[in-house]
Protein backbone atom coordinates (compact mmCIF):
# COMPACT_ATOMS: atom_id res chain seq x y z
CA UNK A 1 0.00 0.00 0.00
CA UNK A 2 1.54 3.35 -1.02
CA UNK A 3 2.32 5.90 1.64
CA UNK A 4 0.60 9.28 1.55
CA UNK A 5 2.51 11.63 -0.67
CA UNK A 6 3.70 13.92 2.15
CA UNK A 7 5.08 11.05 4.16
CA UNK A 8 6.82 9.63 1.15
CA UNK A 9 8.54 12.96 0.58
CA UNK A 10 9.73 13.40 4.11
CA UNK A 11 11.00 9.84 4.22
CA UNK A 12 12.90 10.51 1.04
CA UNK A 13 14.26 13.78 2.44
CA UNK A 14 15.44 12.23 5.66
CA UNK A 15 17.09 9.42 3.73
CA UNK A 16 18.93 11.73 1.35
CA UNK A 17 19.90 14.06 4.17
CA UNK A 18 21.43 11.21 6.10
CA UNK A 19 23.18 9.71 3.12
CA UNK A 20 24.65 13.12 2.27
CA UNK A 21 25.85 13.51 5.83
CA UNK A 22 27.35 10.06 5.79
CA UNK A 23 29.15 10.75 2.53
CA UNK A 24 30.58 14.04 3.77
CA UNK A 25 31.56 12.43 7.04
CA UNK A 26 33.34 9.51 5.41
CA UNK A 27 35.17 11.72 2.92
CA UNK A 28 36.23 14.22 5.58
CA UNK A 29 37.24 11.54 8.06
CA UNK A 30 39.37 9.68 5.52
CA UNK A 31 41.13 12.93 4.65
CA UNK A 32 41.80 13.76 8.31
CA UNK A 33 43.30 10.30 8.67
CA UNK A 34 45.37 10.74 5.51
CA UNK A 35 46.92 13.92 6.91
CA UNK A 36 46.85 12.94 10.56
CA UNK A 37 48.37 9.46 10.54
CA UNK A 38 51.72 10.39 8.88
CA UNK A 39 52.06 13.33 11.29
CA UNK A 40 51.23 11.13 14.25
CA UNK A 41 53.71 8.55 12.94
CA UNK A 42 56.46 11.17 13.20
CA UNK A 43 55.45 12.10 16.73
CA UNK A 44 55.19 8.56 18.13
CA UNK A 45 58.18 7.07 16.30
CA UNK A 46 60.79 8.00 18.89
CA UNK A 47 60.36 7.66 22.64
CA UNK A 48 59.87 11.05 24.37
CA UNK A 49 63.18 10.81 26.25
CA UNK A 50 65.08 10.42 22.99
CA UNK A 51 63.10 13.28 21.43
CA UNK A 52 64.04 15.48 24.35
CA UNK A 53 67.70 14.51 24.11
CA UNK A 54 67.80 15.27 20.39
CA UNK A 55 66.02 18.59 20.83
CA UNK A 56 68.28 19.76 23.64
CA UNK A 57 71.40 19.43 21.47
CA UNK A 58 72.94 22.91 21.06
CA UNK A 59 72.86 22.65 17.24
CA UNK A 60 69.17 21.77 17.29
CA UNK A 61 68.36 24.66 19.62
CA UNK A 62 70.39 26.99 17.44
CA UNK A 63 68.47 25.91 14.34
CA UNK A 64 65.09 26.31 16.03
CA UNK A 65 66.09 29.72 17.35
CA UNK A 66 67.25 30.85 13.92
CA UNK A 67 64.02 29.60 12.37
CA UNK A 68 61.87 31.53 14.83
CA UNK A 69 63.85 34.75 14.39
CA UNK A 70 64.09 34.65 10.59
CA UNK A 71 60.45 33.66 10.02
CA UNK A 72 59.26 36.42 12.39
CA UNK A 73 61.21 39.00 10.41
CA UNK A 74 60.20 37.62 7.03
CA UNK A 75 56.52 37.48 8.00
CA UNK A 76 56.65 41.05 9.30
CA UNK A 77 58.27 42.27 6.08
CA UNK A 78 55.78 40.25 4.04
CA UNK A 79 52.93 42.13 5.72
CA UNK A 80 54.62 45.54 5.33
CA UNK A 81 55.26 45.08 1.61
CA UNK A 82 52.50 42.59 0.79
CA UNK A 83 49.55 44.56 2.12
CA UNK A 84 50.06 47.46 -0.34
CA UNK A 85 50.50 44.90 -3.13
CA UNK A 86 47.23 43.20 -2.17
CA UNK A 87 45.52 46.59 -2.01
CA UNK A 88 46.76 47.65 -5.44
CA UNK A 89 45.71 44.34 -7.00
CA UNK A 90 42.30 44.26 -5.32
CA UNK A 91 41.31 47.89 -5.79
CA UNK A 92 43.00 49.47 -8.78
CA UNK A 93 42.15 48.67 -12.37
CA UNK A 94 45.05 49.24 -14.72
CA UNK A 95 46.49 47.55 -17.79
CA UNK A 96 48.73 44.65 -16.92
CA UNK A 97 47.02 44.02 -13.60
CA UNK A 98 46.27 40.39 -14.49
CA UNK A 99 49.92 39.89 -15.39
CA UNK A 100 51.09 41.32 -12.07
CA UNK A 101 48.50 39.24 -10.22
CA UNK A 102 49.84 36.08 -11.86
CA UNK A 103 53.44 37.15 -11.32
CA UNK A 104 52.90 37.47 -7.58
CA UNK A 105 51.70 33.85 -7.43
CA UNK A 106 54.62 32.48 -9.46
CA UNK A 107 56.98 31.79 -6.53
CA UNK A 108 54.50 29.18 -5.25
CA UNK A 109 54.67 27.31 -8.57
CA UNK A 110 58.44 27.47 -8.93
CA UNK A 111 60.32 24.54 -7.41
CA UNK A 112 61.99 26.14 -4.36
CA UNK A 113 65.47 25.20 -5.55
CA UNK A 114 64.82 27.12 -8.76
CA UNK A 115 63.61 30.07 -6.69
CA UNK A 116 66.94 29.86 -4.87
CA UNK A 117 68.87 29.84 -8.13
CA UNK A 118 66.84 32.86 -9.32
CA UNK A 119 67.77 34.74 -6.15
CA UNK A 120 71.39 33.66 -6.49
CA UNK A 121 71.76 34.90 -10.07
CA UNK A 122 70.07 38.16 -9.08
CA UNK A 123 71.54 38.99 -5.68
CA UNK A 124 74.68 36.82 -5.77
CA UNK A 125 78.20 38.24 -5.95
CA UNK A 126 78.10 38.26 -9.74
CA UNK A 127 74.32 38.47 -10.05
CA UNK A 128 72.27 41.00 -12.01
CA UNK A 129 71.94 43.33 -9.02
CA UNK A 130 74.45 41.74 -6.67
CA UNK A 131 77.41 42.87 -8.79
CA UNK A 132 76.59 46.47 -7.91
CA UNK A 133 76.30 45.61 -4.23
CA UNK A 134 79.63 43.83 -3.83
CA UNK A 135 81.77 46.96 -4.50
CA UNK A 136 79.88 48.49 -1.56
CA UNK A 137 81.00 45.58 0.56
CA UNK A 138 77.56 43.97 0.62
CA UNK A 139 77.35 40.27 -0.19
CA UNK A 140 74.08 38.53 0.50
CA UNK A 141 74.60 34.77 -0.08
CA UNK A 142 75.61 32.80 3.02
CA UNK A 143 74.08 35.44 5.33
CA UNK A 144 71.02 35.44 7.56
CA UNK A 145 69.63 38.25 5.39
CA UNK A 146 69.59 35.80 2.48
CA UNK A 147 67.58 33.36 4.61
CA UNK A 148 64.95 36.04 5.24
CA UNK A 149 64.91 37.02 1.54
CA UNK A 150 64.37 33.40 0.45
CA UNK A 151 61.52 33.02 2.92
CA UNK A 152 59.82 36.21 1.75
CA UNK A 153 60.22 35.22 -1.90
CA UNK A 154 58.58 31.84 -1.39
CA UNK A 155 56.04 32.58 1.35
CA UNK A 156 54.68 36.07 0.57
CA UNK A 157 52.21 34.93 -2.16
CA UNK A 158 50.23 33.09 0.49
CA UNK A 159 49.73 36.30 2.45
CA UNK A 160 49.13 38.50 -0.59
CA UNK A 161 46.49 36.23 -2.09
CA UNK A 162 44.67 35.89 1.20
CA UNK A 163 44.73 39.65 1.88
CA UNK A 164 43.63 40.34 -1.69
CA UNK A 165 40.68 37.95 -1.36
CA UNK A 166 39.69 39.69 1.88
CA UNK A 167 39.79 43.10 0.21
CA UNK A 168 37.84 41.87 -2.82
CA UNK A 169 35.05 40.39 -0.69
CA UNK A 170 34.78 43.52 1.42
CA UNK A 171 31.58 45.49 0.86
CA UNK A 172 32.92 48.85 -0.23
CA UNK A 173 29.78 50.65 0.91
CA UNK A 174 31.04 50.72 4.50
CA UNK A 175 34.18 52.44 3.41
CA UNK A 176 32.30 54.86 1.15
CA UNK A 177 29.97 55.68 4.00
CA UNK A 178 33.01 56.64 6.06
CA UNK A 179 34.20 58.90 3.27
CA UNK A 180 30.82 60.66 3.15
CA UNK A 181 31.39 61.32 6.84
CA UNK A 182 34.70 62.94 5.85
CA UNK A 183 36.97 60.24 7.10
CA UNK A 184 40.51 60.42 5.70
CA UNK A 185 41.61 57.39 3.60
CA UNK A 186 44.02 56.36 6.32
CA UNK A 187 41.35 56.68 9.00
CA UNK A 188 38.88 54.73 6.89
CA UNK A 189 41.43 51.99 6.36
CA UNK A 190 42.37 51.80 10.00
CA UNK A 191 38.85 51.88 11.40
CA UNK A 192 36.71 50.30 8.68
CA UNK A 193 38.74 48.24 6.21
CA UNK A 194 41.30 46.78 8.56
CA UNK A 195 38.85 45.35 11.13
CA UNK A 196 36.76 43.83 8.34
CA UNK A 197 39.66 42.13 6.56
CA UNK A 198 41.45 41.14 9.74
CA UNK A 199 40.39 37.46 9.52
CA UNK A 200 41.75 37.27 5.97
CA UNK A 201 44.97 38.97 7.05
CA UNK A 202 45.43 36.62 9.99
CA UNK A 203 44.89 33.53 7.91
CA UNK A 204 47.29 34.92 5.30
CA UNK A 205 49.87 35.60 7.99
CA UNK A 206 49.43 32.07 9.29
CA UNK A 207 49.90 30.51 5.87
CA UNK A 208 52.92 32.64 4.99
CA UNK A 209 54.53 32.05 8.37
CA UNK A 210 54.03 28.31 8.16
CA UNK A 211 55.42 28.22 4.63
CA UNK A 212 58.45 30.24 5.73
CA UNK A 213 59.02 27.90 8.69
CA UNK A 214 59.09 24.92 6.35
CA UNK A 215 61.23 26.63 3.69
CA UNK A 216 64.18 24.51 2.61
CA UNK A 217 65.05 24.49 -1.09
CA UNK A 218 65.32 28.20 -1.80
CA UNK A 219 67.15 28.83 1.47
CA UNK A 220 69.82 26.15 1.08
CA UNK A 221 70.41 27.22 -2.52
CA UNK A 222 70.57 30.97 -1.95
CA UNK A 223 71.78 31.22 1.63
CA UNK A 224 73.63 27.94 2.00
CA UNK A 225 73.81 25.99 5.22
CA UNK A 226 75.92 27.03 8.18
CA UNK A 227 75.01 26.47 11.84
CA UNK A 228 74.02 29.69 13.55
CA UNK A 229 73.86 31.90 10.46
CA UNK A 230 71.86 30.05 7.82
CA UNK A 231 70.99 26.61 9.17
CA UNK A 232 67.24 26.80 9.80
CA UNK A 233 65.30 23.90 11.29
CA UNK A 234 64.15 22.36 7.97
CA UNK A 235 67.74 22.40 6.68
CA UNK A 236 68.98 20.83 9.90
CA UNK A 237 66.30 18.15 9.52
CA UNK A 238 67.26 17.55 5.92
CA UNK A 239 70.97 17.23 6.66
CA UNK A 240 70.36 15.10 9.74
CA UNK A 241 68.12 12.75 7.76
CA UNK A 242 71.18 11.76 5.70
CA UNK A 243 72.96 10.21 8.64
CA UNK A 244 70.77 10.23 11.71
CA UNK A 245 67.09 9.64 11.14
CA UNK A 246 66.30 9.79 14.87
CA UNK A 247 67.49 13.35 15.31
CA UNK A 248 65.84 14.32 12.02
CA UNK A 249 62.52 13.01 13.28
CA UNK A 250 62.99 14.75 16.63
CA UNK A 251 63.67 18.09 14.97
CA UNK A 252 60.69 17.59 12.67
CA UNK A 253 58.50 17.13 15.71
CA UNK A 254 59.73 20.46 17.09
CA UNK A 255 59.01 22.11 13.76
CA UNK A 256 55.53 20.57 13.75
CA UNK A 257 54.87 21.70 17.31
CA UNK A 258 55.91 25.29 16.57
CA UNK A 259 53.88 25.46 13.37
CA UNK A 260 50.86 23.83 14.96
CA UNK A 261 50.95 26.18 17.94
CA UNK A 262 51.36 29.22 15.73
CA UNK A 263 48.58 28.32 13.31
CA UNK A 264 46.24 27.31 16.11
CA UNK A 265 46.88 30.60 17.94
CA UNK A 266 46.14 32.61 14.79
CA UNK A 267 42.99 30.58 14.18
CA UNK A 268 41.74 31.02 17.72
CA UNK A 269 42.56 34.73 17.54
CA UNK A 270 40.58 34.98 14.34
CA UNK A 271 37.58 33.19 15.78
CA UNK A 272 37.59 35.37 18.86
CA UNK A 273 37.42 38.47 16.71
CA UNK A 274 34.55 36.97 14.74
CA UNK A 275 32.62 35.80 17.81
CA UNK B 1 34.14 36.56 -14.09
CA UNK B 2 30.91 34.99 -15.39
CA UNK B 3 32.82 32.81 -17.82
CA UNK B 4 35.27 31.65 -15.24
CA UNK B 5 33.62 28.26 -14.53
CA UNK B 6 33.42 27.43 -18.23
CA UNK B 7 37.06 28.29 -18.81
CA UNK B 8 37.95 26.28 -15.77
CA UNK B 9 35.97 23.33 -17.09
CA UNK B 10 37.71 23.53 -20.45
CA UNK B 11 41.08 23.65 -18.71
CA UNK B 12 40.26 20.63 -16.57
CA UNK B 13 39.00 18.62 -19.54
CA UNK B 14 42.10 19.65 -21.49
CA UNK B 15 44.39 18.46 -18.71
CA UNK B 16 42.53 15.14 -18.50
CA UNK B 17 42.82 14.61 -22.24
CA UNK B 18 46.53 15.38 -22.07
CA UNK B 19 46.94 12.95 -19.20
CA UNK B 20 45.01 10.27 -21.06
CA UNK B 21 47.14 10.87 -24.14
CA UNK B 22 50.33 10.62 -22.09
CA UNK B 23 49.16 7.44 -20.39
CA UNK B 24 48.14 5.73 -23.60
CA UNK B 25 51.19 6.75 -25.61
CA UNK B 26 53.76 5.37 -23.19
CA UNK B 27 53.22 1.64 -23.67
CA UNK B 28 52.62 2.10 -27.39
CA UNK B 29 56.05 3.68 -27.78
CA UNK B 30 58.06 0.57 -26.92
CA UNK B 31 58.18 -2.07 -29.62
CA UNK B 32 58.03 -5.65 -28.43
CA UNK B 33 61.13 -7.57 -29.49
CA UNK B 34 61.12 -11.26 -30.25
CA UNK B 35 62.84 -12.23 -27.00
CA UNK B 36 61.12 -11.24 -23.79
CA UNK B 37 62.17 -7.71 -22.96
CA UNK B 38 63.12 -6.96 -19.40
CA UNK B 39 63.83 -3.83 -17.44
CA UNK B 40 66.74 -3.62 -15.04
CA UNK B 41 66.39 -1.11 -12.21
CA UNK B 42 69.84 0.22 -11.43
CA UNK B 43 70.19 2.25 -8.23
CA UNK B 44 73.33 4.34 -8.69
CA UNK B 45 75.08 7.16 -6.84
CA UNK B 46 74.48 10.63 -8.31
CA UNK B 47 78.12 11.01 -9.32
CA UNK B 48 77.63 8.14 -11.79
CA UNK B 49 74.83 9.91 -13.70
CA UNK B 50 76.66 10.87 -16.89
CA UNK B 51 78.88 7.80 -17.15
CA UNK B 52 76.13 5.27 -16.38
CA UNK B 53 73.80 6.88 -18.90
CA UNK B 54 76.52 6.32 -21.51
CA UNK B 55 77.05 2.74 -20.32
CA UNK B 56 73.31 2.05 -20.55
CA UNK B 57 73.23 3.27 -24.14
CA UNK B 58 76.15 1.03 -25.08
CA UNK B 59 74.67 -1.92 -23.20
CA UNK B 60 71.23 -1.53 -24.75
CA UNK B 61 72.81 -1.63 -28.22
CA UNK B 62 74.39 -4.97 -27.41
CA UNK B 63 71.33 -6.33 -25.60
CA UNK B 64 68.27 -4.74 -27.22
CA UNK B 65 65.91 -6.74 -25.01
CA UNK B 66 67.32 -5.17 -21.83
CA UNK B 67 66.15 -1.70 -20.93
CA UNK B 68 67.95 -0.04 -18.08
CA UNK B 69 66.14 2.32 -15.76
CA UNK B 70 68.22 4.41 -13.37
CA UNK B 71 67.45 5.78 -9.98
CA UNK B 72 70.22 8.26 -9.19
CA UNK B 73 70.52 9.59 -5.67
CA UNK B 74 72.90 9.89 -2.74
CA UNK B 75 74.24 6.43 -1.82
CA UNK B 76 72.86 6.76 1.71
CA UNK B 77 69.36 7.41 0.30
CA UNK B 78 69.59 4.52 -2.17
CA UNK B 79 70.60 2.19 0.64
CA UNK B 80 67.55 3.30 2.65
CA UNK B 81 65.29 2.79 -0.37
CA UNK B 82 66.58 -0.74 -0.98
CA UNK B 83 66.21 -1.52 2.73
CA UNK B 84 62.58 -0.43 2.39
CA UNK B 85 62.17 -2.94 -0.47
CA UNK B 86 62.31 -0.60 -3.44
CA UNK B 87 62.43 -2.69 -6.64
CA UNK B 88 66.17 -2.61 -7.39
CA UNK B 89 68.25 -5.08 -9.39
CA UNK B 90 71.67 -3.46 -9.11
CA UNK B 91 73.11 -1.16 -6.43
CA UNK B 92 76.14 1.00 -7.26
CA UNK B 93 77.33 2.99 -4.25
CA UNK B 94 79.78 5.90 -4.09
CA UNK B 95 81.29 4.61 -0.89
CA UNK B 96 82.00 1.30 0.80
CA UNK B 97 80.16 2.33 3.95
CA UNK B 98 76.71 2.23 2.40
CA UNK B 99 77.44 -0.99 0.51
CA UNK B 100 78.65 -2.60 3.74
CA UNK B 101 75.43 -1.42 5.41
CA UNK B 102 73.37 -3.03 2.65
CA UNK B 103 75.40 -6.21 2.71
CA UNK B 104 75.25 -6.47 6.53
CA UNK B 105 71.48 -6.20 6.26
CA UNK B 106 71.50 -9.09 3.75
CA UNK B 107 70.15 -6.89 0.96
CA UNK B 108 72.84 -7.50 -1.66
CA UNK B 109 75.11 -10.25 -3.00
CA UNK B 110 78.90 -9.95 -2.88
CA UNK B 111 80.00 -6.55 -4.11
CA UNK B 112 82.97 -5.60 -6.26
CA UNK B 113 84.84 -2.30 -6.54
CA UNK B 114 84.28 -1.20 -10.13
CA UNK B 115 85.74 2.28 -10.15
CA UNK B 116 87.50 4.89 -7.99
CA UNK B 117 87.21 8.61 -7.68
CA UNK B 118 89.41 11.34 -6.24
CA UNK B 119 88.73 14.73 -4.76
CA UNK B 120 89.80 18.01 -6.34
CA UNK B 121 89.44 21.66 -5.42
CA UNK B 122 87.39 23.72 -7.86
CA UNK B 123 87.44 27.50 -8.32
CA UNK B 124 85.22 29.80 -10.37
CA UNK B 125 86.86 30.47 -13.75
CA UNK B 126 87.43 34.17 -12.87
CA UNK B 127 89.00 33.10 -9.56
CA UNK B 128 87.64 35.86 -7.30
CA UNK B 129 89.58 34.53 -4.31
CA UNK B 130 92.85 34.69 -6.24
CA UNK B 131 93.73 31.12 -5.31
CA UNK B 132 96.65 29.46 -7.04
CA UNK B 133 97.51 26.60 -4.70
CA UNK B 134 96.03 24.47 -1.95
CA UNK B 135 97.91 26.67 0.55
CA UNK B 136 95.84 29.68 -0.50
CA UNK B 137 92.73 28.00 0.89
CA UNK B 138 93.96 28.97 4.35
CA UNK B 139 94.10 32.68 3.47
CA UNK B 140 91.80 34.76 5.66
CA UNK B 141 88.52 35.84 4.04
CA UNK B 142 88.35 33.11 1.40
CA UNK B 143 84.88 31.64 0.98
CA UNK B 144 84.96 27.86 0.88
CA UNK B 145 81.98 25.65 0.15
CA UNK B 146 82.01 22.14 1.59
CA UNK B 147 79.67 19.18 1.92
CA UNK B 148 78.20 18.40 5.33
CA UNK B 149 79.95 15.63 7.29
CA UNK B 150 76.98 13.31 6.65
CA UNK B 151 77.85 13.32 2.95
CA UNK B 152 80.78 11.02 1.97
CA UNK B 153 82.49 13.83 0.02
CA UNK B 154 82.31 16.04 3.12
CA UNK B 155 83.92 13.34 5.21
CA UNK B 156 86.67 12.83 2.61
CA UNK B 157 87.35 16.58 2.30
CA UNK B 158 88.05 16.82 6.01
CA UNK B 159 90.32 13.78 5.78
CA UNK B 160 92.25 15.51 2.99
CA UNK B 161 92.65 18.63 5.15
CA UNK B 162 93.87 16.50 8.06
CA UNK B 163 96.34 14.74 5.77
CA UNK B 164 97.66 18.07 4.51
CA UNK B 165 97.96 19.39 8.07
CA UNK B 166 100.26 16.51 8.91
CA UNK B 167 102.65 17.48 6.15
CA UNK B 168 105.33 20.01 7.14
CA UNK B 169 104.70 22.05 4.00
CA UNK B 170 101.26 23.08 5.25
CA UNK B 171 101.60 23.14 9.02
CA UNK B 172 99.41 21.84 11.81
CA UNK B 173 97.05 24.82 11.76
CA UNK B 174 96.23 24.39 8.06
CA UNK B 175 93.05 22.33 8.49
CA UNK B 176 91.52 24.62 11.09
CA UNK B 177 92.42 27.72 9.06
CA UNK B 178 90.70 26.27 5.97
CA UNK B 179 87.67 25.10 7.97
CA UNK B 180 87.25 28.58 9.45
CA UNK B 181 86.81 29.84 5.87
CA UNK B 182 83.88 27.50 5.24
CA UNK B 183 80.72 29.50 4.55
CA UNK B 184 78.28 26.69 3.82
CA UNK B 185 77.82 22.96 4.36
CA UNK B 186 75.93 21.56 1.39
CA UNK B 187 73.86 18.40 1.38
CA UNK B 188 75.37 17.12 -1.87
CA UNK B 189 78.36 17.58 -4.16
CA UNK B 190 76.37 19.10 -7.03
CA UNK B 191 75.29 21.98 -4.77
CA UNK B 192 78.96 22.82 -4.19
CA UNK B 193 79.59 22.74 -7.95
CA UNK B 194 76.62 25.06 -8.45
CA UNK B 195 77.76 27.67 -5.93
CA UNK B 196 81.36 27.68 -7.13
CA UNK B 197 80.27 27.78 -10.77
CA UNK B 198 78.15 30.87 -10.04
CA UNK B 199 81.13 32.46 -8.30
CA UNK B 200 79.44 32.69 -4.90
CA UNK B 201 82.11 30.59 -3.24
CA UNK B 202 85.83 31.06 -3.95
CA UNK B 203 86.60 27.35 -3.74
CA UNK B 204 84.95 24.01 -3.12
CA UNK B 205 85.86 20.37 -2.63
CA UNK B 206 84.24 17.98 -5.14
CA UNK B 207 84.97 14.72 -6.95
CA UNK B 208 87.04 15.01 -10.11
CA UNK B 209 84.09 13.47 -11.98
CA UNK B 210 81.82 16.34 -10.94
CA UNK B 211 83.76 18.63 -13.24
CA UNK B 212 81.59 17.42 -16.11
CA UNK B 213 81.73 18.64 -19.69
CA UNK B 214 78.76 20.89 -18.94
CA UNK B 215 80.56 22.88 -16.24
CA UNK B 216 84.23 22.42 -17.16
CA UNK B 217 84.39 25.77 -18.97
CA UNK B 218 83.19 27.60 -15.85
CA UNK B 219 85.61 26.05 -13.40
CA UNK B 220 89.31 25.83 -12.64
CA UNK B 221 90.60 22.64 -11.07
CA UNK B 222 93.39 22.31 -8.51
CA UNK B 223 94.52 18.71 -8.08
CA UNK B 224 95.15 17.27 -4.65
CA UNK B 225 98.33 15.15 -4.72
CA UNK B 226 97.51 11.45 -4.35
CA UNK B 227 99.45 10.92 -1.09
CA UNK B 228 97.13 13.43 0.63
CA UNK B 229 94.01 12.61 -1.34
CA UNK B 230 91.23 10.27 -0.34
CA UNK B 231 90.39 7.81 -3.06
CA UNK B 232 86.70 6.95 -2.95
CA UNK B 233 85.89 3.36 -3.87
CA UNK B 234 82.69 2.56 -5.73
CA UNK B 235 81.30 -0.93 -5.10
CA UNK B 236 78.57 -2.54 -7.20
CA UNK B 237 76.37 -5.56 -6.39
CA UNK B 238 73.28 -7.48 -7.43
CA UNK B 239 70.35 -6.84 -5.12
CA UNK B 240 69.16 -10.09 -3.51
CA UNK B 241 65.47 -9.42 -4.14
CA UNK B 242 66.09 -8.96 -7.87
CA UNK B 243 63.88 -11.04 -10.15
CA UNK B 244 66.44 -10.67 -12.98
CA UNK B 245 69.56 -11.70 -11.10
CA UNK B 246 71.39 -13.20 -14.07
CA UNK B 247 70.71 -10.14 -16.28
CA UNK B 248 71.78 -7.90 -13.39
CA UNK B 249 75.02 -9.88 -13.10
CA UNK B 250 75.56 -9.56 -16.87
CA UNK B 251 75.20 -5.78 -16.59
CA UNK B 252 77.74 -5.66 -13.76
CA UNK B 253 80.14 -7.79 -15.83
CA UNK B 254 79.84 -5.23 -18.61
CA UNK B 255 80.60 -2.39 -16.22
CA UNK B 256 83.73 -4.26 -15.12
CA UNK B 257 84.73 -5.18 -18.69
CA UNK B 258 87.29 -3.12 -20.67
CA UNK B 259 84.42 -1.60 -22.70
CA UNK B 260 82.63 -0.42 -19.58
CA UNK B 261 85.82 0.79 -17.94
CA UNK B 262 86.74 2.80 -21.05
CA UNK B 263 83.45 4.67 -20.79
CA UNK B 264 84.00 5.34 -17.08
CA UNK B 265 87.52 6.60 -17.76
CA UNK B 266 86.11 9.07 -20.26
CA UNK B 267 84.23 10.65 -17.35
CA UNK B 268 87.43 11.00 -15.30
CA UNK B 269 86.95 8.01 -13.04
CA UNK B 270 89.99 6.06 -11.97
CA UNK B 271 89.34 2.64 -13.46
CA UNK B 272 90.23 -0.59 -11.75
CA UNK B 273 92.70 -2.80 -13.57
CA UNK B 274 90.61 -5.75 -14.62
Amino acid sequence: MPLPLQKQFSAHNTWSRWSARLLVGVLAASFFLFIGIPLAALVIREPPALLWLAISQPEALQAVQLSIITTSISTLLTVVFGLPVAYVLARLRFPGRAVLETLVTMPTVLPPVVAGVALLITFGRFGLLGRYLSPLGITLPFTTVAVVMAQIFVASPFFINSAKAGLEQLDRRYELAAYTLRASPLYAFRRIVFPLIRPALLSGIGLAWARALGELGATITFAGNFPGTTETTPIAVYIAAESNLESAVALSVVLLAISFGLLLALRLGRNRIRG
Amino acid sequence: MKHFPRIFLIAVVGCMLLAAYGASSTPGGTPTPATTSITLNVFAATSLTESFNAIATAYHQMHPNVTIKFNYNGSQILEQQIANSAPADVFASADSANMTKASDAGLVNTSRIFVKNRLVVILPINNPGNITSLKDLAKKGIKIDLEATAVPAGKYSRQVLDNLSKSPGYGASYASAVLSNVVSLEDNVKAVVQKVQLGEADAGFVYRTDVTAAVASKLKVIDIPDPYNVIAQYPIAVVKSSTHASEAQAFISFVLSPAGQTILAKYHFITTSV
